[in-house]
């Protein structure tokens, strides 16, 4: 997992396969590099995941708790078809934005 | 189904995989399992879908069966013309309600960000989900795709 910081946002780029036995290490590393930061933004980037449980959508929906605790935004990008299935079965979209590229997602973190 | 099975090379097959309750062996089940419905000739789709729920229904057998504790979790799959048959079974807690189980959104744990997706995502990809259980003994899930129809045309 690679992160970085753009204009005040952390930026996560997920990789890999996202199920139940690599979120953990993932939602802590997310909650560390937060706090780290000072970051009250988030963008997921979901470019380099191969595969997608419900266990991404319980990763997100804990971000979103914790990001809008703090009076933040949080927006994903960069989603494929089949993960893209599992976001409009959830209706996570209803409170997640989702976006084409990393750059508006900021943007609409940023903007908010 | 099953009676004209003459001239079909790969009209049946199966196998049987059991591990202990493990995070680890969640990737394990997706790829045995996408191994063996691959000679099903299945479009990428249908394996992602596949995956997913066999995904999720070992991930519930590890959290909410053995709540992250010792166990085994089997599974068998099945392949019957151009139908795969997947059961994933523990001898775990077992579901108490069952119909509440299914719900979407619903989840027994909160604490540890389950989105309580799980078994609706099962029920979306594959054709049919049958969920048996016994408070205390265990669950058993059986889920039936069909991947292709053209054994039966011949």
């Amino acid at each position: 997992m690679q992160t970085s910081v753009v204009n005040g946002v952390l930026v996560v780029h997920l990789e890999g396969e996202l199920d139940h036995h690599a979120v953990e290490t993932i939602r802590n590393d997310i909650e560390d590099q937060l706090a780290k930061n000072h970051c009250r933004g988030l963008v997921l980037s979901f470019r380099g995941i191969d595969f997608m449980d419900s266990s991404g959508l319980g990763l997100i929906l804990g971000r979103y708790r914790s990001v809008t605790g703090r009076n933040g935004k949080m927006a994903l990008c960069a989603v494929s078809p089949p993960l893209r299935r599992i976001f409009e079965l959830s209706g996570i979209l209803k409170v997640v934005s989702m976006h084409e590229t990393e750059e508006s997602a900021v943007r609409a973190v940023k903007e908010a | 189904m099953g009676q004209e099975v003459t001239h079909a090379v790969l009209q049946q097959n199966y196998m049987k995989l059991q591990f202990p309750s493990l995070s680890a062996n969640e990737a394990l089940a997706r790829m045995a399992v996408s191994a063996f419905v691959m000679q099903l000739d299945p479009t990428m789709e249908q394996l992602t879908e596949i995956k997913t729920a066999v995904s999720e229904a070992v991930t519930n057998a590890i959290i909410h069966g053995y709540d992250g504790g010792e166990g085994e979790v089997r599974m068998y799959c099945a392949i019957d013309g151009g139908m795969v048959d997947i059961v994933i079974e523990d001898d775990g807690a077992g579901i108490e309600d069952i119909e509440e189980a299914r719900q979407p959104m619903f989840t027994s744990r909160p604490e540890l960000e389950r989105s309580g997706m799980g078994i609706t995502i099962m029920e979306n990809f594959m054709d049919e989900v049958v969920i048996d259980s016994t408070p205390g003994q265990g669950t058993k899930v059986r889920m039936r795709k069909v991947i292709s129809r053209t054994s039966e045309c011949q």
